[in-house]
């Protein structure tokens, strides 16, 4: 098993170190998988995080000027970490003016990742700072949890608002309540509420365009357009997911899954980011 | 005591306030012929500071005629006459300190813009001295560079880092985070920064050698230094002897007196962090010269057991100089809030008597007096 990788260009480092601060924001800790071509950080939906998961993917060739890999073994060319993503947000916030950044994978008295930081100095040798990051080596047996979940069969899929308005809106409504109802239709219409005993609050949402899925998603094509989907869910899972993120996407929107699930996705040029936020009863 | 700062003067020992107020509770304060002292020790007596406020220093500088004039009280309160320091800069002309004995008052009054005066009574006890005795000239080692170096080495320790080691041999130094054994080391990030010796002022070192110490006393003097631009000078010796942080100017001196962790102690982490100590026998720079294999790892995925690390168990505090007393200073021991359990004591206070046989590679000079902190708190009461 073999992991070596290097970013030479500060873009490069500032766009990894925002995807890695955003999953920070989300889970505590969390599973890196490595392969070829991408780089995955996973957090698969188990009750112990609230039946919350996710799936970023990065591609490779997109962030590191060298990547070299040995996974292993030859049929399953990859290697699973568990990592605590603060730690490695940390690493890359004191490497933010590096020259270059070295991320590998070693053997210290336990499995690290090792991010090497050559840093601008006063003198003509560069500073150099290394950060042990203490990881777990994920046996293949335990690898299918990690697996990229597959789309649910939703009901409506609608793109998000701009996604500050719609975290000030959360924000505010999580003073009232701890869930927060989303729900959408398929002519771009949808509406976050909350209802307790006192108040009902819910802020509509018009025109925000429905993504086209094509014929495969055959049962919402069948749906009648004005139905609403709707799903309840932890705010806060919500607000984290607001909260955090840094990508900038290009494009983002959320699926419902009526009463099952919300599956918000993020989408960049050469990352995106899935969030599924299960619903509650 | 009368004296009078001015201008960007009263910035500068607002800044001192602040920096002891990282150390300890309690100021201590000492009119002489020399200037203005003012100290702080922390509870532990680990760590020690004093600035010496030069007469050139203030704009008017008068001494008591009683040279005997020592007083302490709460930082807390005096930090907050020089609480925020942008309001000082805008509006603070000038600053007077005057000492009433008969009333035990200490007053401090800020004259501000438009004849404003903010005049402060502070109450304070007497005390004795409060001195470590320290002599930074006969450190084998000394560093010395400007703020910025350090401030820029410290940003890369997590704020929550309480030790920190540095190793140093003839053109490099290596700071890393300190984990205690206890610590569940396998979940801490480990963090190691090498500077060339080109980056400091000034660089000598006699012998190569690693030394850990609290980061706090040093965030607190960085936050002195950086504000008045002056380099920071690190003197220092084996590990268990302090090390002393110093600042200097025309007008003033500060003074950093910190424990280090024993030899004992260092030497067990160096045996468990093969990482650790100066590597002079490393390439030199190994992150530039590095090739994929030589940080390659095989690791199997099914088996993980590997050579585990594991603590090994706590020793005792003994291994460390232990917290001794002066006799003095032990009729006051119950008025003085017990130093945390910590196996980090070194101390400059007190007679300092090897605590056990286990002492032994300690220098004999550890065996003298290094200072004399007697004071009397029922002569306050």
């Amino acid at each position: 098993m073999k992991f070596r990788a290097k970013i030479n260009d500060v873009g490069c480092l500032n766009h990894f170190t925002r995807v890695v601060n955003t999953i920070t924001k989300l889970t505590k800790t969390c599973v890196v998988r490595l392969t070829v071509d991408n780089i995955f950080f996973v957090l698969s939906g188990k009750v112990a995080n609230g039946g919350v998961s996710m799936w970023c993917e990065l591609l490779q060739v997109n962030f590191f000027d060298e990547y070299q890999l040995e996974g292993v073994s030859e049929d399953a060319n990859e290697i699973c970490l568990e990592v605590n993503p603060e730690n490695l947000s940390r690493a890359l916030k004191t490497a933010q003016n590096a020259k270059s950044v070295k991320i590998k994978l070693t053997k210290k008295h336990y499995p690290c990742l090792t991010l090497a930081a050559e840093l601008p100095s006063l003198s003509s040798i560069s500073r150099v700072v290394t950060h042990d990051i203490p990881v777990d080596v994920i046996p293949r047996r335990l690898w299918h949890d990690f697996k990229e979940p597959s789309m649910p069969d939703f009901d409506v899929s609608i793109y998000l608002p701009p996604l500050k308005t719609m975290k000030s809106v959360v924000d505010r409504m999580k003073n009232l309540s701890n869930y927060l109802v989303v729900e959408a239709n398929l002519s771009g219409e949808m509406n976050l509420k909350i209802e307790t005993d006192l108040v009902s609050v819910t802020t509509h949402f018009k025109d925000l365009g429905n993504p086209p899925w094509g014929a495969s998603q055959s049962q919402s094509q069948s749906r009648d357009v004005e139905a609403m989907a709707h799903a309840r869910v932890d705010i806060r899972k919500l607000q984290q997911f607001l909260m955090g993120q840094q990508v900038n996407p290009t494009k983002s929107m959320c699926n419902i899954v009526d009463k099952r699930i919300i599956h918000l996705i993020l989408l960049q040029e050469d990352v995106s980011l899935q969030y599924f936020i299960p619903a509650v009863a | 005591m009368d004296c009078v700062a001015t201008g960007g003067n009263v910035k500068v020992l607002a800044k001192a306030i602040h920096s002891l107020s990282r150390i300890g509770e309690e100021l201590y304060l000492e009119p002489t012929e020399d200037g203005l002292t003012l100290r702080a020790v922390n509870s532990s007596r680990s760590a020690f500071a004093c600035f010496l406020m030069t007469p050139l220093f203030f704009q008017r500088y008068q001494a008591p005629p009683d040279q005997a004039l020592r007083c302490k009280m709460p930082i807390k309160s005096v930090q907050t006459v020089f609480r925020s320091l942008s309001s000082l800069e805008r509006s603070v002309e000038k600053c007077r300190i005057e000492m009433n004995t008969e009333q035990s008052r200490l007053r401090i009054t800020l004259h501000c813009k438009h004849g404003l005066l903010k005049t402060h009574n502070l109450s304070f006890q007497d005390c004795e001295s409060l001195q470590a005795v320290f002599d930074k000239d006969s450190c084998t080692n000394m560093l010395r560079a400007q703020p910025r170096l350090w401030v820029d080495t410290v940003l890369h320790f997590p704020p929550s880092l309480e030790e920190v080691s540095v190793s140093v041999s003839s053109d490099r130094v290596w700071l890393r985070n300190h984990v205690e054994d206890d610590a569940d080391s396998s979940k801490a990030m480990m963090t190691e920064l090498c500077l060339s010796s080109e980056e400091f002022d000034h660089f000598a070192i006699g012998s190569q050698t690693s030394i850990t110490f609290c980061l706090k006393e040093l965030r607190g003097l960085l936050v002195f230094a950086e504000t008045a631009g002056l380099p920071i000078s690190m003197y220092f010796d084996e590990p268990g002897s302090p090390v002393v942080l110093s600042v200097s100017d025309s007008v003033l001196e500060a003074n950093f007196v910190l424990a280090t962790l024993s030899e004992d102690a260092h030497q067990r982490n160096h045996n468990n962090n093969k990482a650790d100590g100066p590597r002079a026998g490393l390439p030199p720079d190994d992150f530039m010269c590095d090739d994929i294999d030589s940080y390659l790892i095989a690791m199997e995925t099914s088996d993980l057991a590997g050579p585990s690390y594991e603590p090994q168990p706590q020793s005792s505090s003994t291994n460390h100089k232990s917290r001794l007393l002066s006799e003095e200073e032990d009729e006051e021991e119950e008025s003085v809030e017990r130093p945390p359990n910590k196996k980090f004591c070194s101390l400059f206070f007190g007679s300092v008597l090897p605590a056990s046989s286990q002492l032994t590679n300690q220098t004999v000079q550890s065996q003298e007096v290094l200072a004399s902190d007697s004071e009397d708190e029922r002569q306050s009461d």
